[in-house]
C-alpha cells in the first residue's frame, strides 16, 4: 500500500497502536463510562426517608402508616405527633417527605368527607420531589381504592402538598450548586496540574530543587496564587447565579464563599498531587481532567441521586469532594441552614485538603528521577 | 584548603536496565576549572545531578565542600549554583525578574550578588525588562549564568552551558568562566565541544559512563599510543579513499582542513611514517598534497580511546 | 566566483541553487536583506551565521516553507515559488527538529518516506535493504538507537529518492567526534554521486570540509568562497576565527 494518503495513514495507525498507555485510557474510560452511568443513571428514586407527623392515631393513619412501612421505597425514619421535629431533620437533610395527618383523619374518612393529608417534600431536587410525591399518592389512591370498595361507596383523601425549598421546582437550583462545584474541580486541579508539570518540563524545576526552597514551599508556593485566581471563579459564579438565574440565597453568602474556598484548596490539592506523579503535562492535565471530571459529574450527586445508586458507588462517592461541598452548597443557598447543621461536611472537606497536601508534599521528591 | 572540592569515588548509577555511570571516581580543587567532556549520552548530566543532589547514587560515594552528598543535600544546595542545559529561564518573565527571583529563592538580594555577576550582567543588563524568551541564545546563557552566581555560591556547576549557542558567544562565555576561575571560584563544566576544553585547567573524558582519561588538556595527547600524520591537499574525497587503503592504515579521519592519519607501527620514527605515506600518495596520481607529523590533540585521544556506540541488541 | 573542482559531478549547466535578491520582511524587520548567490551542482556548500543572522529563514526560503517577500530562488531548475510543488518533489530535508519517527521501525519509516514520495513497493524494498547494509544496522525502533546511527539514518532517508539537492540543517549536533566524522563522509559520498548538499553547522572545523562556504551576518551575505580563499583574503587561521571577526550576534 504505498499510495502517499496510504502510507500516512499506516503510519498514524501504527503510532496509534504502539502508544500502549494513551490507548489503554482511551479504550478503558468508554466502557468504564458506560458501566458507570448505567448504574448512575437511575430516574426512579429508593430509600425516600419519611416522617409521619400523627397528632391522633387512628386506625386509618395506622393503616396507612403500616402500608408506607412495608412500601419498599419508603423508610419510615420518624413518627412524631407534633411538626416541631419535622423543620430540623429538612435542615439537617435526614428527611425527603413529610406526610402530616389532620386531626380527625379517620373519623372523616368513615363519614364520607374528604379527608386531609399535607405531603411535604424537600425539593431541592425537583426531579426526586415530584417522584416522591407520586409514589406517596400512589400509597394514598390504592389505600383509597381499598376502603371504597370494603365499604361501598367512595372515600377521598385530599393531599396538599408543599414543595419545601424549591417552591417553583426550578431544576437550575438543583444544578447551579452542583455546576459549581464541577467548575471549582476542573479549574482548579487542572491549574495546579500544569503548572506544576510545566514547571518540570521547563527544566527550572531542577533549579528550584537545587536551592534552599523546601518541597513543602514549593508546593504551597504553587497552591496559594491560584487560591486567588479560585476565590475569583467562584465569585463571577455566583453572581451569575444570583442574576441571571435568581437561585435563591438563602444563607449566608460569607460561608459560602468560606466553603468555597476551602473546597477550592481540595482540587488544589489534587492538581498538585497528580503533576507529582506524572511525566508530562499532556499526561498530567489528562489525569487531571479524568480525577476530576467523571466522579464529580457522576458521582457527586449532583444530578443522580446518590441514594438511589448501588451501595458500591455509594460507599465510593465518600471519597469525592464534590459530593460534600454539594450538600454545603445546597444547604446554604435553598435551605438557609448555617455552620451548626453543616459542620460534619466541613470538617469532612478540611480533612481531605490535609490528606491530600500531605501526601503531595511527601510524594513530591526532593530529587529527580 | 587541603581538602578538595568535590571528591567522586566509585559511583554508579542506572536507570533501569541501562548503566549510566560505571565506577567514575575523581577529584576537583578548589578553584580549578574543571571540564567534562563526552558525546550525547555519555552520562555527563546524571553525574553533575549526582553531584548537586538531584539523584543518589546506586553505588559508590560523593562529596561537595566536604559534605555527603545524600546526607547532606540541604546544605550542599545552598552553596551551589547550577546551570543545567538548555537555559532554565521563566520565558515569561523579563531579565530582571528571573534575577531578582533566583537571588530571593537563595535568601539574598541581586544588589548584594551586583558585584560577582557584573561583568556577565553589564552586557544584558539594557535589556533588563525583555521577557527572557525573547532574547537570543547567547543573551539566555550570559543570564542564566547571572542567576547561578547571583547568591555568590562556592561551587558552580555548568551542565551543557554553549550548546545551541553560536561560535562568538561560546568564545565570550569561556574568558568570562576563565574570570570567573581567577577569582578563585571552582567551576565543573560538561562539554560536547573538544575545543573548550583546551581552557580547562583539567579535563576528564567521559564515553559512555566511563572516565576513559584525567589529566591537564595540553597532556591527553601524550599517552597516544601511535604516529599521528595530517595530510593536506585538494580532492578531499579521493585522498580520504585512497588513505584508507594505504599499507598501516590505522584510523583515517578528517580534520577541519588536514586528513589525520594514524599508522598502526607503534615504534616507527614518525619521518619514516611521513616519507612512506607521502610515496604511496604521489604513486595514486595525488599532486600538491603534504604530509607532515603532528602532536595529537584532545579530540584525537578521544577518539583513539572508544569507539562510537553501537547498536544495541534488541 | 570561483567553483572549486568536485569530483565525479555530472556535467550539469544550470546551478543546483540560485538565489537573486532574495529578501523577507517581517513587518518593519528585515530578516534576509537581499541576498544573492549560487550553488553548482555536486558541491558541497557550508551556509553559516550567527543564531538570528537570517540562516533559517532564508533556507525555509529555498525549501518553500516561506515565502519571500522579494527577490527570487531556484532550486533543482524551478522557481520556489511558482513551483513550489516540483521543488518539494527534487529536494530533501533533514534538521536537527525534525526526526524520523521514534515509535516506528528503521523499515518503517523508509516505507512511509518511500510511500510519500511515490516509490513502488519493489524499489522500497531494494533500496531499504541496501541502506540498512551499508549502515550496518539491524531493523529495530529508530527510538532505540543511538543518537548518530539516528542521524546518518534521517540522512539516508533524505536521499531515498534521489533528490537533486538536500539541505542539513545542523545536522550533527551532540554526537561524539568518530560518529560525525562518519556522518560527513556520507555527506561526501553523496556529492561524489552528484547530489548537490546545502548544509549549515555550527562546528567550524566542519566548515573547512565544505567546498565552499558563505557567512551571513544581519541578513546580508558577509562572504562567500572556498575555506581557503577566504582564510587568505581575511588573513586567519581558521574558519572559526574568521567567524568570530565576522559574525557578532544579533
Amino acid at each position: 500500500m504505498t499510495t502517499t494518503l496510504g502510507a500516512f495513514i499506516v503510519k498514524e495507525l501504527r503510532h496509534i497502536l504502539r502508544d500502549r498507555q494513551t490507548l489503554t485510557i482511551l479504550l478503558l474510560m468508554p466502557l468504564i463510562q458506560v458501566i458507570l452511568f448505567g448504574f448512575a443513571l437511575r430516574s426512579d428514586v429508593r430509600n425516600v426517608r419519611l416522617v409521619i407527623v400523627d397528632p391522633f392515631p387512628d386506625y386509618a393513619t395506622a393503616a396507612l402508616s403500616s402500608r408506607f412501612g412495608a412500601a419498599s421505597r419508603f423508610r419510615i425514619v420518624a413518627v412524631t405527633p407534633t411538626m416541631r421535629g419535622v423543620e430540623p431533620l429538612f435542615q439537617q437533610g435526614k428527611a425527603d417527605i413529610a406526610v402530616v395527618f389532620e386531626p380527625g383523619f379517620g373519623s372523616r374518612l368513615g363519614s364520607g368527607e374528604p379527608a386531609r393529608v399535607l405531603l411535604a417534600v424537600d425539593a431541592s431536587d425537583p426531579n426526586t420531589g415530584t417522584t416522591m410525591l407520586f409514589y406517596a399518592r400512589a400509597v394514598f389512591a390504592s389505600y383509597e381504592a381499598e376502603l371504597g370498595s370494603e365499604r361501598g361507596r367512595p372515600v377521598r383523601i385530599v393531599p396538599a402538598t408543599r414543595m419545601r425549598f424549591n417552591p417553583t421546582l426550578e431544576s437550575v437550583n438543583l444544578f447551579i450548586p452542583g455546576l459549581i462545584a464541577l467548575v471549582l474541580t476542573l479549574v482548579s486541579a487542572l491549574m495546579t496540574a500544569i503548572s506544576l508539570s510545566r514547571e518540570k518540563e521547563r527544566g527550572t524545576l531542577e533549579i528550584l530543587l537545587v536551592s534552599p526552597l523546601r518541597p513543602w514551599q514549593i508546593i504551597v508556593g504553587k497552591v496559594v496564587p491560584y487560591l486567588g485566581l479560585a476565590f475569583a471563579n467562584v465569585l463571577t459564579a455566583l453572581v451569575a447565579a444570583w442574576l441571571v438565574f435568581h437561585v435563591p440565597f438563602r444563607g449566608s453568602v460569607t460561608l459560602l464563599l468560606a466553603e468555597s474556598l476551602l473546597y477550592s484548596m481540595v482540587s488544589l490539592a489534587l492538581g498538585v498531587l497528580v503533576a507529582s506523579l506524572t511525566g508530562s503535562q499532556r499526561v498530567a492535565m489528562l489525569v487531571a481532567l479524568l480525577a476530576t471530571m467523571l466522579p464529580s459529574s457522576l458521582l457527586s450527586g449532583m444530578v443522580f441521586p446518590i441514594a438511589s445508586m448501588p451501595t458500591v458507588l455509594q460507599v465510593i462517592s465518600n471519597i469525592v469532594p464534590a459530593r460534600w461541598f454539594i450538600i454545603i452548597a445546597r444547604g446554604i443557598m435553598l435551605k438557609g441552614v448555617g455552620l451548626e447543621y453543616l459542620w460534619r461536611e466541613t470538617l469532612v472537606l478540611a480533612g481531605m485538603t490535609m490528606l491530600l497536601m500531605a501526601v503531595a508534599v511527601r510524594s513530591f521528591k526532593p530529587r529527580v528521577g | 584548603m587541603s581538602s578538595p572540592a568535590v571528591v567522586v569515588s566509585g559511583v554508579e548509577k542506572r536507570f533501569g536496565k541501562t548503566e549510566a555511570l560505571t565506577q567514575v571516581s575523581f577529584d576537583v580543587q578548589h578553584g580549578e576549572l574543571f571540564g567534562l567532556v563526552g558525546p550525547d549520552g555519555a552520562g555527563k548530566s546524571t553525574l553533575f545531578r549526582v553531584l548537586t543532589t538531584l539523584l543518589e547514587p546506586d553505588a559508590g560515594t560523593a562529596s561537595v565542600l566536604g559534605l555527603d552528598v545524600v546526607r547532606d543535600l540541604w546544605a550542599i544546595r545552598s552553596r551551589v549554583g547550577y546551570m543545567p542545559g538548555r537555559f532554565s529561564l521563566y520565558g515569561d518573565l523579563s531579565v530582571a525578574e528571573n534575577l531578582s527571583f533566583f537571588a530571593s529563592v537563595f535568601g539574598t538580594t541581586v544588589e548584594k550578588g551586583y558585584e560577582l555577576i557584573a561583568p556577565i550582567y553589564r552586557q544584558i543588563e539594557p535589556f533588563s525588562s525583555r521577557r527572557a524568551d525573547a532574547l537570543s541564545g547567547g543573551m539566555k546563557q550570559k543570564l542564566a549564568l547571572s542567576c547561578a552566581l547571583v547568591h555568590r555560591p562556592d561551587i558552580l556547576f555548568l551542565d551543557e552551558p554553549t550548546t545551541g549557542v553560536d561560535a562568538v558567544s561560546r568564545r565570550e562565555f569561556w574568558d568570562q568562566l576563565q574570570a570567573l576561575r581567577a577569582s578563585g571560584l571552582t567551576i565543573l563544566v560538561s562539554t560536547p565541544y573538544m575545543d573548550e576544553a583546551i581552557r580547562c585547567d583539567r579535563v576528564a573524558l567521559l564515553q559512555s559512563g566511563h572516565i576513559l582519561e584525567i589529566a591537564p588538556p595540553g597532556e591527553i595527547g601524550t599517552r597516544y599510543p601511535l604516529p599521528l600524520l595530517a595530510v593536506r591537499g585538494a580532492e578531499r574525497y579521493r585522498l580520504l579513499l585512497a588513505l584508507r587503503s594505504a599499507p598501516h592504515v590505522h584510523s583515517v579521519f578528517p580534520f577541519g582542513a588536514d586528513i589525520h592519519f594514524t599508522d598502526d607501527r607503534a615504534h616507527i620514527e614518525p619521518r619514516l611514517a611521513v616519507a612512506e605515506l607521502a610515496r604511496y600518495i604521489g604513486e595514486r596520481g595525488f599532486r600538491d598534497v603534504t604530509v607532515e607529523a603532528i602532536r595529537p590533540g584532545i579530540e584525537d585521544s578521544f577518539m583513539e580511546l572508544m569507539p562510537p556506540p553501537v547498536q544495541r541488541a534488541s | 566566483m570561483v567553483n572549486a573542482p568536485v569530483v565525479n559531478a555530472p556535467v550539469v549547466n544550470a546551478p543546483a541553487i540560485e538565489v537573486t535578491s532574495l529578501t523577507r520582511r517581517f513587518g518593519d524587520f528585515t530578516a534576509v536583506d537581499s541576498i544573492s548567490f549560487e550553488v553548482a551542482a555536486g558541491e558541497v556548500f557550508g551556509f553559516l551565521g550567527a543564531n538570528g543572522a537570517g540562516k533559517t529563514t532564508a533556507i525555509k526560503m529555498l525549501i518553500g516553507l516561506l515565502a519571500p517577500t522579494s527577490g527570487a530562488a531556484r532550486v533543482a531548475g524551478h522557481d520556489v515559488v511558482k513551483d513550489a510543488d516540483s521543488v518539494r518533489r527534487r529536494i530533501g530535508y533533514m534538521s536537527q527538529r525534525f526526526s524520523l519517527y521514534e515509535d516506528l521501525t528503521v523499515l518503517e519509516n523508509i516505507a512511509l518516506y518511500g510511500g510519500i514520495y511515490g516509490l513502488h513497493d519493489a524499489e522500497i524494498r531494494r533500496r531499504s535493504s541496501a541502506m540498512l547494509q551499508s549502515l550496518g544496522l539491524v531493523d529495530d525502533l529508530v527510538g532505540r538507537l543511538p543518537l548518530g546511527w539516528k542521524q546518518k539514518l534521517a540522512f539516508s532517508v533524505a536521499l531515498l529518492h534521489e533528490p537533486a539537492v538536500v539541505f542539513l540543517d545542523e545536522p550533527t549536533g551532540g554526537v561524539d567526534p568518530i560518529t560525525r566524522r562518519q556522518f560527513w563522509e556520507l555527506i561526501y559520498a553523496a556529492a561524489a554521486r552528484g547530489t548537490t548538499v546545502f548544509v549549515t553547522t555550527h562546528y567550524m572545523d566542519e566548515a573547512e570540509y565544505c567546498d565552499r562556504i558563505s557567512i551571513m551576518v544581519d541578513g546580508r551575505i558577509a562572504t562567500i568562497g572556498t575555506p581557503a580563499e577566504l582564510k587568505n583574503k581575511w588573513n586567519v587561521p581558521s574558519i572559526d576565527d574568521l567567524f568570530v571577526r565576522l559574525a557578532r550576534p544579533a
